[in-house]
C-alpha cells in the first residue's frame, strides 16, 4: 500500500516538475492543491492524463477530480479500487 | 505631431554579460549552438510557476522584470513581444510525446506553453498587466515590428506611461540543430571569437531576451531616444545604401553624421559581402562594430545591439572586442543598427543621445 503512495509521490514531482520538492516533502494527508502544495487547474489535466497512462483509470466526469486529487492517500484508495492495470 | 519615444529602462539575457563584455572578457564557446547565460531566474518568478516555463518564457519574462525595475516601472500600460521561433523547447517536447504516445494521452502543458505569445502572456499574468498585449512572429523583423508597434502606440496614445517591449528567442535541441542542415549554421564547428575569421558559408546561434521600457517622457536617466524604426527587402548592395541613404534623410541625417554602426556581420561568406560593400562606402567614416561573434545570430538578435547601444550611451565606452575599424566613436550622438537576414530582409534601427 505504501508503495503506490511513494510511486504517486515520485510522478507527481516529475510530471509537474515540483523540482523544489522530495517525497518526503509530501505528507499521505496533505492537500493537493490550495494551501497544500498548490497546484493550479493545468496540474489538474496532468493528473488525469497521469491515472489514464499509469493505471489505467479514465475519468468521464472532470469533476470526479475534485474527490480523488484531494490527497496522496484519497488518490491512492481511489487507483487501488479502480485500476485497470 | 509624433513625439519622441524614450528606452528608459533595460533589461537582457543573452550568452554574454554586461561585466563580461565591457571587461573585455567575453565568454567563449566551441560549439556553433550555445546557451544564454542564466540569471537567477528564482529571483524574479515565484517556484510555482518557474517549474513548468520553458527558457524562453524564464528569459523573456525576466529580462522584461529588470527592464521594469530599470526604468522604476510596476506596471506597464502594454506588452509587445517580437520572437522568431517562438517556445520551441515546449514544441518539440509536444510533438515528441505526440510522436512516442501515438497520438494519446498527451500531458496538456507542453502544448499550452508552445504558442509563440506565451512569453507575453507569461509577463502580463506575473505581472498582472491588462493592457494592450501583443506577440509579432517575423523571423528576423519580429523584434522590429514589436518595435515599430511600440512607437506607433506611443504616438497615438502619448500618455502612455510605460510600454514594456522587447524580443526572445531559444534554442531547443532538435529545431535548432536543423540549421545544420538547412545551411543556417556553420559546418565545422568554431570559436565563436573567431566567428569573422572563418571564411565559410554559414553562423553560430544562440538565445536570448532583451527588453526595453519605453516612454515619450524623456527622463534624466533615458538610455537613448529610439529616433525610427525600419525593416525593408532590397536585393543588392547598391538598393540597400539607397534605402539606407533614404531612411537617414527621413531622420535629417547623413551617413556621414552616424557616430556608430552596429553591423549584423554574422560570419557568413555570402552575407557579410553585402556589409564589407556597404563598410567601405556609406559607412566608411563611422565607428564600425559587430556583436554576433559574442551574442550568436537569431532572430530577435538585434535586441542585443540595442542593450549594447544603451550601454554605450550611458557608458561612454566602446568595447574593443566590439570594433572592426579605427575610427574612434568617442562621445556617439547618433548609432544606427544594420541588420541582415536571408539575404534579403533588412532592418534599420536608429538610436540617439537624449
Amino acid at each position: 500500500m505504501s508503495d503506490l503512495r511513494t510511486e504517486l509521490k515520485q510522478s507527481i514531482i516529475e510530471q509537474l516538475n515540483l523540482e523544489e520538492l522530495t517525497i518526503e516533502d509530501i505528507d499521505n494527508d496533505d492537500s493537493l492543491f490550495g494551501d497544500g502544495l498548490g497546484l493550479d487547474s493545468i496540474d489538474a489535466l496532468e493528473l488525469i492524463v497521469l491515472l489514464e497512462k499509469d493505471y489505467g483509470i479514465k475519468l468521464t466526469d472532470p469533476n470526479q477530480g475534485k474527490e480523488i486529487f484531494i490527497s496522496i492517500n484519497k488518490m491512492a484508495e481511489y487507483i487501488e479500487s479502480h485500476r485497470t492495470k | 505631431m509624433s513625439r519622441a519615444v524614450y528606452i528608459t529602462g533595460i533589461g537582457a539575457i543573452s550568452a554574454q554579460t554586461e561585466e563580461s563584455i565591457f571587461s573585455e572578457k567575453p565568454a567563449v564557446y566551441t560549439s556553433n549552438i550555445f546557451q544564454a547565460i542564466s540569471p537567477n531566474f528564482k529571483e524574479y518568478i515565484p517556484a510555482m510557476a518557474l517549474r513548468r516555463m520553458s527558457k524562453a518564457i524564464k528569459m523573456g519574462l525576466t529580462a522584461g522584470k529588470i527592464a521594469l525595475q530599470d526604468a522604476n516601472v510596476e506596471l506597464p500600460d502594454a506588452i509587445i513581444t517580437g520572437t522568431g521561433e517562438g517556445c520551441k523547447q515546449d514544441t518539440e517536447k509536444f510533438l515528441e510525446s505526440m510522436l512516442s504516445q501515438e497520438e494519446e494521452l498527451l500531458t496538456p502543458t507542453s502544448f499550452i506553453q508552445s504558442t509563440h505569445n506565451t512569453v507575453g502572456g507569461q509577463i502580463a499574468l506575473n505581472l498582472k498587466c491588462s493592457g494592450y498585449n501583443v506577440t509579432y512572429s517575423q523571423e528576423s523583423a519580429s523584434l522590429e515590428s514589436a518595435l515599430i508597434d511600440s512607437v506607433l502606440l506611443l504616438h497615438e496614445k502619448p500618455s502612455l506611461n510605460s510600454v514594456l517591449v522587447g524580443g526572445v528567442d531559444e534554442v531547443s535541441n532538435k529545431i535548432t540543430s536543423f540549421g545544420f542542415l538547412n545551411g543556417f549554421l556553420k559546418q565545422e564547428e568554431i570559436e565563436n571569437l573567431s566567428l569573422f575569421s572563418h571564411k565559410s558559408e554559414g553562423t553560430i546561434t544562440s538565445e536570448g531576451a532583451f527588453f526595453f521600457n519605453l516612454t515619450t517622457e524623456n527622463k534624466k536617466d533615458s538610455y537613448a531616444q529610439l529616433k525610427a524604426v525600419s525593416s525593408l527587402k532590397a536585393e543588392s548592395s547598391i538598393e540597400v545604401s539607397e534605402k539606407i541613404t533614404e531612411f537617414l534623410l527621413k531622420n535629417s541625417l547623413r551617413s556621414q553624421e552616424l557616430d556608430i554602426v552596429f553591423l549584423g556581420k554574422n560570419g557568413d561568406l555570402d552575407q557579410d559581402e553585402i556589409y564589407d560593400e556597404l563598410q567601405n562606402t556609406i559607412f566608411s567614416e563611422s565607428c564600425q562594430l559587430a556583436y554576433k561573434h559574442l551574442s550568436g545570430d537569431f532572430n530577435t538578435v538585434t535586441g542585443f545591439a540595442i542593450w549594447l547601444s544603451c550601454l554605450i550611451f550611458r557608458k561612454q565606452q566602446i568595447p574593443d572586442i566590439l570594433k572592426l575599424n579605427a575610427v574612434s566613436g568617442a562621445n556617439p550622438k547618433n548609432i544606427l543598427l544594420y541588420n541582415l537576414a536571408s539575404n534579403t530582409n533588412h532592418s534599420l534601427i536608429l538610436l540617439q543621445k537624449p
